[in-house]
């Protein structure tokens, strides 16, 4: 028994594969689409509630409440057993682009209050549409602002995605354990697993700190 | 209904109007009107509600009560069989477009370049086509002494460059009213005398109507034909500005211009 090595490299190089196939069909899959999701749906969210009437906005508050106070691992399997016949992948992919889309739109919002109130006047003193000023002077502004906490959220929800186990997704934690399960030994596949994230996460930290760099208004 | 626009009508009328912020009131049941042509500076202690007065005609505001009218127009609201009525957002942007503001902080869209910032409104507003829109912005750009500038960015600027950008974009729209609110106070003093040159010209070249608050005496007295007194929301005293500067009737408004032109 004392024979089993702490590495088998043979062990490392066997699982490699499986786990990259996972971790490609599945964590980068939902990361980036339930991210754009979750950009765009968040935008969405920030508009409608700084411009609708109370009421409506001030609902959209409370539902964006619930949502971000409540675990992401409930919500999967909330919408896992109301929707049994939907395809698993597709219930997280829209979970957490719903889920992060409420934190975005908090980061939206914070982008939105802080462009000066002198641009709303100016685009009110030009006649400026309503639309055409959301569009070309508001949301273009308080992008730039956003940037960089958006991308937080993207890593934030690219290191979630091991939660979707709970709705039987094999993502690559999932593909790990099952390697580990079937042929007794873990710590190859859960070392290269953490490696994955680490290797994808800090890269994009990076990119983020150079995009927010560039958007910058002056050089 | 909306009125005839005959000559005789004033550019801006102010009939009864009423603002206040909460308890506060800025504006007292105020009457004046603005004719045609006319260069207006509304001078006072700060607090006497001229920004407010400003504002309001641009609906930055809304108006607690009374009414006005531009070009024989209601604005923001009207009376129709004895009732005060507020009208459409769309009724409001079609007055509004004869309407031109230039700010104290400028107010230039920071995400756009110059030229950008000068046809953003006349293309998508007026629906100039862009090439004639251009061709416009860079005449306006050379008459506000920019015409190197097109395609910087607004904070690439300094002050006085980035005030005669808004000028030029304020233009651009053709308003037959231009609105200047404080223009020169955030600009350095040596600054300023650029500024208030271009805005010399604009008055000796056009026949534009113009409502003006500022702190520059000269230069109040240099472009305008009226000038109003105001204090605590009220017209405290009306006269053209050689009057008005050498010998004013009120003592209100002798114990500010002492204060305001020191020695």
């Amino acid at each position: 028994m004392n024979s089993r090595p702490l590495w088998d490299w043979d062990a490392a190089w066997e699982v490699l594969p499986l786990l990259l196939e996972a971790f490609i069909t599945v964590t980068l899959y939902v990361t980036v689409v339930s991210s754009f999701i979750a950009a765009v749906l968040g935008l969405v969210l920030a508009i409608a509630r700084r411009s609708s009437p109370r009421p409506i906005s001030a609902l959209i508050g409370l539902v964006s409440n619930v949502i971000r106070m409540t675990p992401i691992v409930v919500q999967l399997l909330f919408a896992y057993y109301i929707f049994l016949d939907a395809e698993p992948l597709l219930i997280g992919v829209i979970i957490f682009g719903i889920h992060y889309a409420t934190y975005m739109s908090e980061v939206y919002r914070a982008g939105i209050d802080a462009v000066p109130a002198g641009q709303w006047e100016a685009a009110t003193a030009l006649s400026m549409s309503r639309r055409r000023t959301w569009g070309a002077v508001i949301v273009p502004q308080a992008l730039r602002a956003t940037v960089p906490a958006l991308g937080n959220y993207v890593i934030s929800m690219f290191k979630d995605t091991p939660f979707l186990i709970a709705i039987t997704v094999t993502e690559v934690v999932r593909a790990a354990q099952t390697y580990g399960g079937n042929h007794f030994t873990y710590i190859e596949a859960i070392t290269l697993t953490g490696l994955i994230f680490l290797l994808s996460s800090y890269p994009t930290s990076l990119l983020i700190g150079r995009l927010e760099k560039r958007l910058a208004y002056t050089n | 209904m909306v009125r005839d626009t005959s000559q005789e009508e004033p550019a801006i009328r102010f009939q009864d109007v009423n603002k206040s912020f909460g308890d506060h009131v800025v504006l007292d049941q105020l009457n004046f009107t603005v004719n045609k042509g006319d260069r207006v500076t509304l001078i006072g202690p700060s607090g006497s509600g001229k920004t407010t007065i400003l504002r309001l005609v641009m609906t930055l505001e809304e108006l607690t009560g009374g009414y006005i009218f531009i070009d024989g127009q209601p604005l923001t609201h009207d009376l129709r069989d004895g009732r005060r009525v507020e009208l459409k957002e769309k009724h409001r942007n079609e007055v509004r477009k004869r309407i031109g503001m230039v700010f104290q902080q400028f107010n230039l869209f920071p995400n756009m370049t110059v030229i950008e910032n000068i046809i953003e409104a006349p293309v998508h507003v007026l629906k100039v086509p862009k090439s004639q829109a251009i061709t416009r912005a860079r005449e306006l750009l050379d008459k506000v002494g920019l015409a190197d500038k097109e395609h910087a960015h607004p904070l690439e600027l300094s002050g006085g460059q980035q005030q005669r950008v808004a000028i030029a974009r304020a233009l651009a729209m053709d308003p037959e009213i231009l609105l200047l609110d404080e223009v020169t106070s955030a600009l350095d003093p040596e600054i300023v005398g650029e500024v208030l040159e271009v805005l010399r010209e604009v008055a000796r070249t056009t026949d534009i109507t113009m409502l003006i608050v500022t702190h520059e005496m000269q230069f109040a007295r240099d472009v305008s034909n009226r000038v109003l007194m105001f204090d605590s929301g009220s017209i405290v005293e009306e006269a053209s500005p050689e009057v008005m500067f050498t010998q004013p009737t009120e003592q209100r408004t002798r114990d500010f211009l002492a204060a305001v032109l020191g020695d």
